[in-house]
This record gives C-alpha cells, structure tokens and sequence, in this order.
C-alpha cells in the first residue's frame, strides 16, 4: 500500500520574537502514489518544515496537505520517518530498537510475526547478525540502516526522510543508496527525501523538486528520467550529468546568485 | 594477578596502609586518646558498646533510606513538572535554588520547633530536605534536553504523551538519575547525622557520637566515624548497584 501526498496552497510561518518569519509560501506540490520525491534548496528554506506538515506534527497556516486524498489532521499511524540523526535507543538493542513502532502500531501482528519483520528486514539492509548489538557499537552507517529498517517496519504507506545519509562519509552514502533501492523494490511506500547532495536526489527520486529559498515555493520540479534500475556509473552518465546541471543551476538562481552571474 | 583478586586486594590493601599510617601518626605525636584515638582504640570500643551500634546503626539506616525515598518520589515529580513545562521551570527554579543554599543545619532548630519530639519524623524529615534537590534538578535538565527527534519518531506514529515518557524519555534519563542518585544518597546522610547529633535526645549513631562527646569517651567517638562510613559506604554501593541493572546501558565498554 502507498498514499499520494499533495500540497495545496500551502503557507506557514514560524512565530519568533522579532515576528513572524515565514517559511512556506503558497507552496503546491503532488507526489503520486508510490513514486520518490526529492526536495533540494538552500539552507534554511523550509524543507524540513515541509516533513513535519506531511508528517502531521505541524498543521499549516493556510492550505491543505492531502494524504490519500484525506486532509491531514495529525500524526498517523501510516508514516514512517527518518532523519539525519539515527536517534536510536541506547538501552535497547538492535532488534528491538527495529521492533519500536510495532509497540505503538496495531498491525495485528503477534511477537513472532513482528521480530520475522524486523530480522527480515535487517537482513534485507544487511544488518544480519547484529540484532543483539547495541547502537554504540554499531558504525554511522550501519545505524542508519537500522534507523531505515525502524522507519518502515510497521509498512508505512508514506516515507519521510529528512537528510538520513548527510551525515555520512561519501562512501557509506552511496552503500545506502543503493540500499535505499533495494528497500524500495521490496516495500511499496511514497517516499519525499529531503537532501542537500544533488547527486543524491538524481541517483535515489523520480523527480526533484527544488525549493526557492525562504520563504519557499516550489521553484521547479524536475522529472529525473533515469529508469528504474540505476547504478551508480549511470551517475556519470550524459543524461544523469545534464540532470545534475540543471539542478545546480536551479540551486544557483534559488540562492540569489545566478541573475548576477548571467549579467558578467 | 586475576582481575577479581585484584578488585579486592587493592582497596583493601590501601585501607590497611591507611590504618597503619594513622596508627604511626598518633604514635609519633605521642598524641592522648582526647586529641586523637589511634585505630587500636577502636576494637574494645566496639566490643563494649556494639549492641548500641547494632541499634544506633539500624536507626540512622531506615531514616535515611526513608528520607531518601521519600526525595526520590518528590523530586522526580518535581523533576517531571520542571521537565515538561517551561512556566513551571522559570517559576520553580529561583524558589529551589534558594531552599537549596539555606544551610540544613539552620533547619534543624526549626523542624525540631514545628515537630517537638517526633524525632524519627524530624530527621527523615530532614534527610528528605536535603537530598531531594540534585534529583529534581537532574531529571528537569534529563527531560528538557531530550532531542525533538527522540520524542518525534514516536509522536508521527500517534503515540500518546505517556508513551513518549515511558518508553524513552523516562528510560533516556536514568544515568541521569543515578548520578544524581550517588549525590542524594550522601546528602540524605549526612542529614540524618545532622538531626542525630544536633537535636537534643536523638537517636541513631549520631545520637552515640553525640553522648561520646559528653563523656570525653574519645575512642567511642572515632569508633562511630568508622561506623558511619562502613554504612555510608554501603549505601553508596547499593545505589551503583542499582545503577547497573537499570541503567547499565550506559556504561561504554572501555576502548
């Protein structure tokens, strides 16, 4: 099962002491059923804002955020997320740090079935064998697939990750790439990425949207018409490197420094 | 030398060495029993008083246990209060910081005015009012520091308040906790011996270092000392060893 997820109009604002400070500006954005979203832009612009109203944790100030077609009102059992830290819980192992949500989703599983889950897709990310571990003996990358496990054990219909590889050394990250690929082809979720590598969001999404910078509209939304089976040589690929220049460019005008460059 | 000998041998070996170096010291002085007791004062002291350190000692141990259960409860109530709301904090925080540096011995008169002659009530009273601060203080900063993504991979799944705290802000602030735990234990004690020694009919070891003191019986002084810290040694023990089971997690295995 997967959900669309669709922005309608969409604007919220921080309250701070200096006023308010806007983030999201009359933002519209539809994420088909099943497919992988990347969302790039400059620092600061509102993309994690943008998770935490797909996630319910924030309701906008105005506009409407659509999942399945059924506003949405508050947190629900049906999301999964990740993000750029692991937070996974110190006292428990491995496993059970995986086995989390089944505590709190009523999937109708019993103990059994829901540790077969967990072991299965432990062992799909290649964590097989390090059930009994606990996170601080774990590498980085080796705890984010556990997180990634954790984030998509109670079959979420949406996935939302918010930076889960930036933390990581650029070896790991392409590793968890092609990972993240392999959980895809096995679990059926929509998936929104938010991310700063663009090399990321042509290797991993479908189409990228690029935020302009705060507070954010979509500025353009690139289809990344790269097949389903990507290897990491097709990143140096003519069509990936076209792709990967039209969103640096994107970047570049959303950061305020391409018209200048344009009038050298 | 294995490593549990080991454990064993080294402290031991340097409480011996400590017996001995206080031994020679009095000797070397030439000191009298009323300036210094020397360790071998210390045996006939216990032999001819031990059935009132059997009682004295179990009295000093339940109020002080009490005390401190009694702050364990209160302060990680107040803790919890302090943790989750930010009004409560800025309101509560300057009040504890002020009860806290009054000193606990300007206290004794008061409770023993308010409570006259509830003795057992006044020092537990008292060991409560001491130790229940570092607790409350602890768990306030366990909880308020806890990283908005920890409370959020349960809060996108729905979970309800309670379940954010049981099943990982209350366990993430154990260490916490039992640091603060090693603190209050020591501070209950000292006020228990405090209400002892300073109310007038006390009772406990306090009481007996106290009746020491009046009649100049130098050795039955020293011979508390020791006492108090044999069991101040044991209560520490047992909070580290509660510390193991229930927060050992937290433990890095060296290297």
């Amino acid at each position: 099962m997967s959900l669309p997820i669709s922005l309608d109009h969409v604007t919220h604002a921080y309250r701070t002491q200096a006023g308010p400070l806007p983030v999201l500006d009359d933002l519209t954005l539809d994420m088909p059923e099943g497919s992988f979203t990347a969302v790039v832009g400059p620092s600061g612009c509102g993309k994690s804002t943008l998770t935490r109203l797909v996630a319910g944790l924030m309701k906008p100030d105005q506009g409407v955020v659509k999942l399945g077609g059924k506003p949405v009102t508050g947190p629900r059992s049906t999301v999964g997320m990740a993000f750029q830290n692991p937070v996974l819980l110190e006292w428990r192992n491995i496993l059970q740090n995986v086995m989390l949500p089944l505590e709190i989703v009523s999937t109708g599983m019993n103990k059994t079935q829901r540790e077969d889950r967990a072991r299965e897709l432990l062992a799909l990310v290649g964590l097989e064998g390090f059930e009994d571990k606990r996170p601080s003996e774990l590498s980085g990358g080796m705890r984010q697939r556990a997180s990634l496990c954790r984030s998509i054990v109670h079959r979420p219909e949406v996935l939302i990750l918010d930076e889960p590889f930036g933390a990581l050394d650029a070896f790991t990250r392409e590793d968890l790439w092609q990972t993240m690929h392999e959980l895809r082809r096995a679990e059926r979720f929509t998936c929104v990425l938010i991310t700063h590598d663009l090399r990321e969001s042509v290797f991993l999404s479908d189409h990228t949207v690029v935020f302009s910078a705060r507070p954010a509209r979509a500025q353009r939304v690139v289809e990344i018409d790269m097949g389903e089976n990507r290897t990491l040589d097709d990143l140096y690929a003519p069509r990936a490197v076209e792709l990967l220049a039209i969103l640096r460019k994107e970047i570049q005008i959303a950061q305020g420094r391409e018209p200048a460059e344009a009038a050298l | 030398m294995n490593a549990t000998l080991r454990q064993i041998a080294v402290p031991g070996g340097a409480m011996i060495v400590f017996l001995i170096l206080w031994e020679l010291l009095v000797w070397a002085n030439g000191w009298p029993n009323f300036v210094m007791a020397s360790p071998s004062d210390l045996p006939p002291a216990y032999a001819r008083y031990w059935e009132l350190f059997l009682t004295g000692g179990w009295q000093t141990l339940w109020r002080t246990v009490a005390g401190l259960l009694i702050a364990v409860v209160f302060g990680t109530l107040l803790g919890m209060v302090m943790g989750f709301s930010k009004l409560a904090r800025e309101a509560l925080y300057p009040l504890l910081v002020g009860f806290n540096a009054i000193p606990k011995a300007t206290v004794v008169p008061i409770l023993a005015l308010l409570f006259v002659g509830q003795h057992d009530f006044n020092t537990v009273m008292l060991a409560f009012m001491i130790s229940f601060f570092p607790i409350a203080v602890s768990v306030s900063i366990g909880l308020s520091t806890l990283e908005p993504e920890y409370r959020d991979i349960l809060r996108a799944l729905g979970a309800s308040q309670a379940t954010i705290f049981w099943k990982i802000a209350l366990p993430k602030t154990l260490p916490e906790f039992f640091g603060a735990l090693k603190v209050a234990v020591t501070l209950a004690f000292i006020g228990t011996n405090l209400m002892e020694i300073v109310s007038p009919h006390g009772r406990g070891l306090g009481a007996l270092f106290d009746s020491g003191r009046t009649n100049a019986d130098y050795p039955l002084m020293f011979a508390v000392l020791i006492a108090l810290a044999v069991l101040g040694i044991a209560l520490f023990y047992v909070v580290v060893a509660l510390e193991k089971i229930f927060a050992g997690w937290a433990e890095r295995s060296p290297g």
